[in-house]
């Protein structure tokens, strides 16, 4: 089968790559560009291990052909920290304990951010139901919201600051 | 396995025609994905439809809405005019899945992947949307219910791709509202679901009324008999109670570990009886 070729920016950098029409952009990144960040729990878009953004919209890309990507604005966890600043996301979690084997974490740190870019003050209901695309097997998830919550703290605080 | 990405419908239902193999249509492909991923189809060709001119507009006409066929869940949620002379059937649309099944899924995906329990589906007959599709023989519009005709199986022929959906212009003091039953509070698949649509009058008396019903029977179904029971009626409790017996009457469901036959049947009046009270808030009536 001849491939594919796709031209996209990931995390704002231009890459092209090749596919088969088949491949989901979740194995293009894993398997092809190794970003191995985004991880593969289901395959089915219910555990949001997966989670990218494309153009600034959070999505599983399990559910998203790699073709699809060309032309489009890709976001992973890899673009997250600034070098070696760690995002306050990344820093939180760690804090707060938020995360055990680690594998959903790229995920929900995607979810996450992408919730606060909408809503920077959410509740903690709004929390939950934000982040109920993405499924955590060890933390109980508690961790996880206290995470995001101290951090839209900060955030608001920043601002008030500046203000 | 072929992916083409044409900018055009009619290009696309050129080739949707003149595919020898298996052909599907992609828009959000979180319904087709999955079936892709786990075995259940194997494509010889997907013809991705997101390019195409307008499939992910949102336009408001002199007759209503149109909404191209690759507009995301997310996106209509954030329109703000639609939301407002529709929000039944955004509400419902936004149920769909996760934050980020929303940010890919479709209306018109739901209702070609013809799932009796698909949201946005109830919604949209309870609003009389109808389907602009397109075809090697040109365009036709149909009303949305006619679409799907079995669980999986849509009424669409060979070389056919849904363009638009076209929610009409209400008249004033309109409402509409969807609610579902599910056993959990987020990603779960509807038990039962209720769409009603409804227009009042100067004094509140209902004047028109749609009610539809998903996950009850293999189809969603427009239940005329349930909006005859509220219209010319103010939603009293005789009319309510009429209601929500025309819609338990009109259930066919099956029995599965989700929920029994007798408990679909019974929800289904309840969620009628909520969602009408909700459609009339929305109205402006009390
Ligand atoms: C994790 C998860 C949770 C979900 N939760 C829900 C839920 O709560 N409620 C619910 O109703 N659904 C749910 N779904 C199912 C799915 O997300 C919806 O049915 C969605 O609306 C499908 O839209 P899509 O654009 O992604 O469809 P696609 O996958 O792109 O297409 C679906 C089907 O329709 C056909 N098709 C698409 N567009 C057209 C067109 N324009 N013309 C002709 N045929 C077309 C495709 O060929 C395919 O067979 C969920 C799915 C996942 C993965
Ligand atoms: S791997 Fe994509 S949602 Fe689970
Ligand atoms: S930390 Fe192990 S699944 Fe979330």
């Amino acid at each position: 089968m001849s491939g594919i070729t796709v031209n996209t920016k990931i995390n704002g950098d231009p890459v092209e790559f090749i596919c088969d029409a088949d491949e989901t952009l979740l194995d293009v990144l894993r398997n092809r560009l190794g970003l191995t960040g985004a991880k593969e729990g289901c395959s089915t878009g219910d555990c949001g291990a997966c989670s990218v953004t494309i153009d600034g919209r959070l999505t599983c890309s399990c559910l998203v052909l790699g073709a699809e990507a060309e032309g489009h604005n890709i976001g992973t966890i890899e673009g997250m920290a600034n070098g070696e600043e760690l995002h306050p996301l990344q820093k939180k979690f760690i804090e707060h304990a938020a995360l055990q084997c680690g594998i959903c974490t790229p995920g929900f740190l995607i979810a996450a951010k992408s919730l606060l870019d909408k809503n920077p003050d959410p509740t903690e209901s709004e929390i939950r139901f934000g982040l109920a695309g993405n499924l955590c097997r060890c933390t109980g998830y508690d961790k996880i919201v206290r995470a995001v919550q101290d951090v839209a703290k900060g955030m608001r605080n920043n601002k008030a600051k500046r203000a | 396995m072929r992916y083409e990405r044409p900018t055009t419908l009619k290009a696309a239902a050129q080739m949707l025609a003149k595919e020898k193999g298996k052909a599907f249509i992609l828009a959000g492909g979180t319904d087709l994905l999955v079936r892709l991923r786990t075995g259940f189809i194997d494509p010889d060709l997907i013809i991705d439809i997101k390019d195409t001119s307008g499939a992910r507009a949102i336009q408001k006409t002199a007759t209503g809405f149109k909404i191209g066929a690759a507009v995301s869940g997310a996106e209509l949620g954030e329109n703000a005019a639609l939301k407002k002379a529709w929000p039944g059937v955004v509400e419902a649309a936004n149920l769909i899945g996760s934050k980020q099944v929303q940010g890919r899924c479709t209306m018109t995906g739901n209702l070609c992947n013809a799932s009796p329990a698909a949201d946005s589906v109830p919604a949209l007959v309870a609003a009389a949307a109808k389907a602009v599709v397109v075809g090697p023989k040109g365009k036709r519009t149909v009303p949305v219910e006619e679409i799907p005709v079995g669980p999986g199986r849509t009424s669409l022929k060979k070389g056919e791709i849904i363009e638009s959906l076209i929610l009409p212009k209400r008249p004033p003091k309109s409402g509409d509202a969807y609610l579902r039953f599910i056993p959990r509070t987020e990603m779960d698949i509807a038990v039962v679901g209720v769409g009603v649509s409804l227009t009042l009058d100067g004094k509140g008396v209902v004047t028109k009324a749609r009610v539809a019903l998903g996950a009850v029977a293999p189809t969603v179904v427009l239940v005329p008999a349930a909006a005859k029971a509220i219209i010319g009626t103010k939603l009293d409790k005789a009319a309510l109670d009429a209601l929500a017996a025309a819609c338990s009457a009109a259930c066919n469901p099956i029995d599965d570990k989700r929920g029994t036959r007798d408990f679909r049947i019974k929800v289904a009046g309840v969620l009628a009886r909520r969602a009408a009270m909700i459609a009339r808030k929305r109205a402006g009536g009390k």
